[in-house]
């Protein structure tokens, strides 16, 4: 799981009215080389909730996002790089993402979380 | 510039769509607003097609037709990324005879010949036929008898610089119950692009790694991503995600790819260690896709804010024929026989949460809904959507969206009792409060009724049922044969 599929999930058990952003647990993740595509990203600066995002780059280790962003900074190669690396380099293989509200653990198993709610949870 | 376009001849209903969708592509529409985000003002998805003619008596399933494009470069392009076509040329001439041929080509202004006729290139004439077969002898008679055009080049067979092909049909048809297809033409053109179909055999199902019983065709998942516009920077979502067949075909054209699937066996666990849906993508040296995740597309796990983030969703959503479709909550608990079974706190972790099934009606508003939510404007749903037949016949309605509109359906016919066809739509209108509330109370109905909607809703019992109407003598065996038996659809 990359960072940029964190950024667009939420709990979504019965009852829980604010679960994003899940709290990322990373017990096991990897860097894979990903080529940079400056519209892409561009376009999904404007769809991202940037603190969600800085948050789980720091549960894995790399603090080099700011904590605030603003679209001007997309004019900015590094600013670009580094985004890009956050956002779709960072593969997430094992470990889990927690509801904020309820501290229900969604699994991520070999890179896929499971999103699937119990049966009381529905 | 009018070009002559000829397509292969398969899949018929999805030919001119497909140049249609790869003129979007490629921009012959003019700009569309610089990555279609803002393209909303661009006037509607029916004022954006293209021309089309067809030569003088032909069907309208004739491989030849005739297409008004803004530039050879667009054509070129279009021809190249597409399936279905078997070349796009210009024109030099045509006629019902060799005469009238040579007379056109002789009339065919020389500064639009000459250029591609000159001493230092190296070209090539092939000679290719539909509804008859050229003997090699013929073949060559034919080349010698295009000695009134001045080629000044050298032939070079395996990489020429100009490709010229001679096209001759022959007015078949009338014997077999076929409507006239087409009627003895002889075309003459310069070969201006053509699709490349040596991608089919290098993605063929039957060397792909990982397949499901339902894995998507790979001419068929081309065509889907052609449909969906996919190409570098474009993100494209499906939601039955599977073995991953359509994505592969998408990440080939260089989009983003993102899928979902409610069976964790399928996306996590495939059968071992390198024989799952990532390794269909190591494969064929593809990027992997951003992400797979396990959810129910009954009850998305998106956040409640995310809006317009993908480009494409493509899909086979689960028709019940074939494979059913699955959504949370068990059968019992839908029909209300017992209350919601609590999860014992120990067992949380590996509990696997029943499923009931999931009827088509029901999948195709969960389908609608997550897309005009989550395209982006002017973003496209493709999707294939079962239709019965009755009687030789079908007689389709198609489901219908306020934000949608829908610019072409393709059908395959599956057997005597089914087809499917291949929607796309274009996300045309925004997703409003009003949509969002009326979707939210269909999402109840379909909880609520559940057994309703699935009864209703049965495409399996339908097609599978024995035919009604046994008594079927001679009388009637007689009856179907003298039908024209009309097998377009069916190639």
């Amino acid at each position: 799981m990359r960072l940029l599929t964190h950024n667009m999930l939420a709990s979504n058990v019965k009852g829980v009215t604010n679960g994003f952003p899940l709290r990322l647990e990373a017990e096991k993740w990897a860097e894979k080389e990903v080529e940079l595509n400056a519209d892409f990203l561009r376009h999904m600066f404007s769809k991202i909730e940037w603190k969600a995002l800085a948050g789980a780059a720091r549960a894995v280790g790399y603090g080099e996002l700011p904590d605030e962003a603003d679209a001007s900074m997309l004019d900015s190669e590094d600013f670009l790089r580094r985004f890009h690396h956050a956002l779709l380099e960072i593969h997430v293989e094992e470990g889990a993402l927690v509801c904020p509200e309820s501290g229900r653990r969604f699994p991520i198993n070999k890179g896929i979380p499971n999103m699937l709610l119990h049966e009381d949870e529905i | 510039m009018w070009f002559l376009c000829v397509f292969y001849h398969r899949l018929l209903d999805y030919r001119r769509p497909e140049v249609e969708s790869l003129a979007e592509l490629f921009d012959a529409f003019g700009s569309s607003g610089g990555g279609g985000g803002e393209g909303g003002g661009e006037g509607s998805p029916s004022s954006r097609s293209l021309e089309w003619k067809l030569p003088e008596n032909h069907h309208i399933d004739s491989p030849f037709h005739f297409v008004n494009l803004p530039s050879e470069e667009i054509a070129r392009n279009i021809a190249n990324r597409s399936l279905l076509v078997k070349g796009i040329y210009e024109l030099w001439g045509q006629g019902t005879s060799y005469e009238e041929l040579e007379k056109a080509i002789i009339e065919f202004p020389d500064e639009r010949k000459l250029p591609y006729l000159i001493p230092e290139s190296t070209f090539r004439i092939t000679v290719d036929s539909f509804g008859k077969v050229i003997s090699f002898n013929e073949q060559n008679e034919r080349i010698q008898g295009l000695s009134y055009i001045p080629f000044k080049g050298r032939v070079n067979l395996r990489n020429p610089d100009h490709k010229f092909w001679l096209m001759e049909t022959d007015d078949y048809g009338s014997n077999n119950g076929l409507p006239p297809v087409v009627q003895k033409t002889i075309f003459f053109g310069r070969e201006i692009g053509a699709a490349d179909r040596k991608l089919l055999p290098t993605y063929q199902l039957k060397s792909r790694k990982y397949l499901g019983p339902t894995a998507m065709d790979a001419e068929m998942a081309f065509l889907m991503a052609n449909q969906g516009l996919a190409k570098p920077g474009k993100l494209v979502y499906d939601p039955f995600v599977g073995t991953g067949s359509i994505l592969v075909a998408a990440a080939h054209f260089g989009a983003m790819t993102m899928g979902a699937d409610i069976d964790i066996r399928v996306v996590r666990d495939g059968r071992g260690p390198n024989c799952n849906v990532w390794s269909n993508f190591e494969q064929y040296k593809l990027p992997m896709p951003i992400s797979l995740l396990r959810a129910d597309n009954n009850m998305p796990p998106w956040r409640p804010g995310l809006r317009e983030i993908f480009d494409a969703i493509i899909c086979d959503p689960p028709y019940g024929v074939r494979a059913g479709g699955r959504k949370s909550g068990g059968r019992k608990l839908l029909k209300g026989v017992v209350g919601p079974y609590t999860v014992p706190e120990e067992k949380r972790n590996d509990h696997i949460p029943s499923t009931a099934s999931y009827s088509l009606a029901e999948c195709m508003h969960d389908l609608l809904d997550l897309s005009a939510k989550m395209l982006v404007m002017g973003g496209r749903l493709v999707c294939f959507y079962p239709v019965l037949r009755d009687d030789g016949y079908t007689n389709a309605q198609f489901p219908e969206h306020p934000c949608f509109t829908l610019i072409a359906s393709c059908e395959q016919i599956l057997s005597l009792r089914y087809s499917r066809y291949l929607l796309t739509m274009v996300k045309t209108g925004a997703y409003t409060k009003e949509i969002e509330e009326s979707a939210r109370k269909m999402h109840l109905d379909f909880k609520e009724n559940h057994l309703k909607w699935l009864e209703d809703g049965n495409l399996h019992s339908a097609v599978f049922s024995p035919a009604e109407s046994q008594e079927m003598g001679s009388n009637s065996k007689f009856d179907r044969d003298s039908k024209p038996k009309y097998r377009g659809k069916y190639v």
